[in-house]
């Protein structure tokens, strides 16, 4: 099959590739589904301006020396006494909200992505291990999962955090918020990889052609990679999908809670914790703009991840 | 499971997770172990709550601060919170009064006969919370015990101060050098039962940055006003009444409850809603908020402490730093710098919205008279950057920032106004703003003082300059002194601590504060310190409670009166 393809045309791959996509059952049933569109489109847009923040935003809210605590809790422009050069306003420092939000938004994402990327590898390795060896192996990490699955993400996340806390004492946050965050989040989200993974490959290392390549001699790590892994990770493309607002909104909870990231470099979430101190003296917009945000993002990453649990379903067609 | 689950919970508290977070966890943990499903937890929180607000024949005082409570040991941190607390429970030889005059308390009464000694005649018949009697002997092991290694009190009782058991209620102190304001000192010397400590193994003060909580710092035997019922580090701490108190109690309260809640929000919608019959502080942008309510009021005014920025001066190379071999706080010049970096009239009117007094002393201009004949150097940040120049840091430098979030108004947007202030001209803070339980094991004397760069408050308790100029800004060289105690930058200059040693010892008020303004002018023109301001002091109580508010910013509860 390998050798049919390559021999063919480049041009006639491209066309059957592009053919293949539009023929797809998941094009056609993404396309029926218009608020999954919606979403789809609303993601897209939000990672976009994320990714491109430095060049949309109109100052770094990083930045100390570009914030003037002259123009704190500034409302937004369509109210009296708001500033054209701060269209959602200020926060309590200074910060241009709208600059703050698309700063945030960068660092939520990428908090949420490496930290399920990190549980995603973290469960893959250790399902497939689990599922491909049995026994002794398959006993001792399913049990690590069983007890973690009898805690809360947040309550992990919270202990990986405050253990990392106690260790630097004394060092600034900063420095190293960004990677506990990531690592807590990981720590806290392989279970459900490991789990699916482990019932795939029980079930897909009885079946023929992985006795066939245990036969011809391929070492077992190269049965595992090559052979097994490919077949059984479709069932967590879902499971990421949903995960990724679930950290991401993790993120925002641990920032919220104090135990994040740290107001000079604020996550959604930390704008949403000083926002909540202000909440009661009418400053409003500090808490609402990163909230909604924040709900809009999650919301479309979630509703797709719905759509395609359902896509990929065959009972449900 | 449940093992597990307790097993976090435990672990969490010790590595210090503050206040309200832990007790998000510790519930979440308590639904575990419990073998509750969520939904019946909440089921049974609200129940227990609507029980609690139902009971309205007992009166409860329910108090929040932003703080926490830690230890309950008297001698462990010098804070006017934690001293205000404690003094409900503990009580001194002596006592301020509601103008903040010294009365009797422990002592009946006291003479001084010379210069250098004193006598004082104990209250007889004075109990212990648990029963045993208050004798010269506990004076005697409290005199011993507040300036051993560990106190952070050293500086209430000077070193080479003798006390003597003339009878079981009558002690002799024999001083070195004349102090005619060492009563002013013993307001927070608070006496502890000799017998009680030293069979719970609490002979040894216990230091802030214990690791494990000594039996003192959990538990409290005093003679005074209140008790405690229980105490949990972060989460409660319950005050009942002690029915055999020696003075005839002003309140009428059943029991107190303290809880420690950090966010402001939240702790001013516990007001609002009457969870809580009293805040300290009101977060100042929510002064206007908790005024316009038909059932809770403000109660406001100057507070006596002067909020300012240290630097370390002592060491050879900083700690926190990218500058190596060298300490640029050495370098006066370099002080200065930050001094002129600092905006305060903006920190005034954005962070403290008016409410602050920037300040030019290291003193509350109602301590001192002389206050008004000193100026800041004006905001100037051209000028700053030209001096860094000067002193060999065209391009700035880094350097760390210790900084509490939750012990004085705004304390972490000042600081974060700082850090930006500073970018300005060139210097890079990496801020370290947490919770002051962590700030003041971090950065005080038992822990060897580890900080380059901080922020502070103080009011000095004996009202009075003598202990600004012994305790922030003597010397701390001499390991015998306790000179210095709280001068966490070790900023030096012998000519001051000869005048504050003359200060003193004088006794004609004229002469004495035109010393003061001698040593006080000497440590200004070395930029030992840059002071900010004076915070002012904002209480949200419900419109039921009669109480005072004493400029110190103590909250004293045998003064409160529940409708």
């Amino acid at each position: 099959m390998a050798q049919e393809k390559t021999s063919g045309q480049a041009n006639t791959v491209q066309e059957s590739l592009w053919s293949r996509f539009r023929n797809h059952d998941l094009t056609y049933q993404f396309l029926r589904s218009p608020i999954t569109v919606v979403a789809a489109v609303i993601c897209l847009v939000l990672i976009l301006s994320a990714i491109c923040a430095p060049w949309l935003a109109t100052m770094n809210p990083f930045d100390p020396k570009q914030v003037l605590l002259m123009d704190a809790n500034i409302p937004p422009v369509w109210i009296e006494g708001g500033d054209p050069r701060f269209v959602f306003g200020t926060d309590d420092q200074g910060r241009d909200l709208y600059s703050a939000i698309l700063y945030g938004l960068r660092v939520s994402l990428a908090i949420g992505a490496g930290g399920v990327a990190l549980a995603a590898a973290i469960g893959i390795t250790l399902g497939l291990m689990a599922g491909y060896f049995g026994g002794r192996t398959d006993a001792i990490i399913m049990r690590i999962a069983d007890v973690q699955l009898t805690f809360p993400a947040i309550l992990i996340a919270l202990l990986v955090n405050g253990i990392v806390q106690a260790l630097a004492k004394g060092s600034s946050r900063e420095t190293w918020a960004f990677g506990v965050l990531i690592l807590s989040i990981g720590l806290s989200f392989w279970v459900q990889y490991a789990r699916t993974i482990r019932g795939s490959t029980m079930i897909e290392k009885n079946k023929d052609y992985i006795h066939a390549a245990k036969l011809v001699g391929q070492p077992t790590v190269l049965i595992m990679l090559r052979h097994l892994l490919p077949n059984v990770i479709g069932p967590t493309l879902v499971i990421l999908t949903i995960n990724m607002g679930l950290a991401i909104i993790t993120e925002a909870t641990l920032s919220f809670l104090g135990v994040g990231l740290p107001p000079t470099q604020p996550s959604l979430g930390t704008l949403i914790s000083i926002g909540n101190k202000y909440l009661f003296s009418g400053d409003w917009w500090i808490v609402t703009f990163p909230g909604v945000t924040l709900a809009i993002f999650v919301l479309s990453i979630n509703l797709i991840g719905d759509w395609l649990r359902d896509a990929l379903n065959p009972r449900l067609q | 499971m449940r093992l597990y689950a307790r097993l976090i919970v435990s672990l969490i508290y010790k590595i210090g997770i503050e206040d309200w977070r832990a007790e998000i966890l510790s519930s979440l943990g308590a639904v575990y172990y419990g073998g509750l499903s969520m939904k019946r937890a909440m089921f049974a929180l609200a129940l227990a709550s609507a029980l609690l607000s139902g009971t309205a024949g007992a009166k409860t005082l329910r108090y929040a601060n932003q703080g926490d409570l830690k230890s309950l040991d008297p001698y462990t941190l010098n804070e006017t919170t934690t001293n205000a607390h404690i003094n409900n429970v503990y009580e001194g030889l002596v006592r301020r009064d509601r103008e903040l005059k010294i009365v009797p308390a422990l002592a009946e009464r006291w003479e001084n006969p010379e210069p250098t000694r004193w006598r004082f005649y104990l209250r007889k018949g004075v109990k212990f919370h648990n029963g045993e009697e208050f004798t010269a002997d506990d004076v005697l092991f409290s005199a011993d015990r507040i300036r051993q290694q560990g106190s952070n009190h050293t500086t209430r009782i000077p070193k080479d101060a003798k006390f003597v058991k003339v009878d079981d209620y009558t002690v002799d102190v024999i001083l070195g050098t004349p102090n005619p304001i060492l009563l002013n000192q013993w307001e927070y010397w608070m006496i502890v039962s000799k017998k009680w400590s030293e069979a719970n193994g609490s002979a040894a003060p216990t230091p802030p940055n214990a690791q494990t909580p000594s039996y003192i710092s959990l538990n409290a035997n005093g003679t005074g006003p209140f008790k405690i019922e229980s105490h949990q580090p972060g989460v409660k701490t319950v005050f009942k009444p002690n029915a055999a108190w020696w003075d005839k109690p002003s309140h009428n309260l059943d029991d107190v409850v303290f809880t420690p809640i950090s966010s402001d929000a939240t702790r001013v919608a516990a007001l609002l809603s009457g969870e809580v019959d009293i805040i300290e502080p009101v977060p100042i942008q929510d002064i206007q908020r908790v005024n316009s309510a038909a059932n809770t009021q403000v109660l406001s005014g100057p507070e006596l402490r002067t909020i300012y920025l240290g630097m370390d001066q002592t060491r050879d190379e900083l700690l926190e730093s990218n500058v190596k071999g060298k300490n640029p706080f050495k370098d006066k010049r370099v002080r200065e710098a930050f001094y002129k970096a600092i905006d305060i009239e903006t920190i005034k009117t954005r962070v403290m919205r008016g409410l602050s007094t920037p300040s030019a002393l290291m003193i509350a201009p109602e301590l001192f008279v002389f206050s008004k004949d000193f100026v800041r150097p004006k905001f100037d940040p051209d000028g700053a950057k030209k001096l860094l120049a000067e002193a060999g840091y065209p391009d700035g430098f880094e350097v760390g920032f210790d900084c509490p979030n939750d012990r004085y108004v705004n304390d972490g947007p000042i600081c974060q106004a700082i850090i930006g202030m500073l970018a300005r001209v060139g210097i890079k803070v990496n801020g370290l703003i947490q919770p002051k339980a962590q700030y003041f094991a971090k950065v005080l004397k038992p822990n060897g003082f580890k900080t380059s760069f901080y922020l502070l408050g103080w009011t000095p308790n004996t009202l009075d300059s003598h202990n600004v100029l012994y305790d922030i800004i003597g010397c701390r060289d001499d390991e015998k002194s306790a000179r210095g105690e709280t001068n966490l930058g070790g900023y030096c200059n012998k000519q001051v601590d000869a005048l504050a040693d003359q200060v003193l010892g004088e006794s004609d008020q004229a002469k004495r504060n035109q010393l003061i303004k001698q040593a006080f002018q000497l440590a200004v023109d070395d930029y030992a310190y840059i002071p900010l301001h004076q915070q002012a002091l904002a209480w949200g109580v419900s419109k039921s409670l009669k109480l005072t508010q004493r400029a110190d910013n103590a909250v004293v509860l045998n003064w409160i009166v529940k409708d």
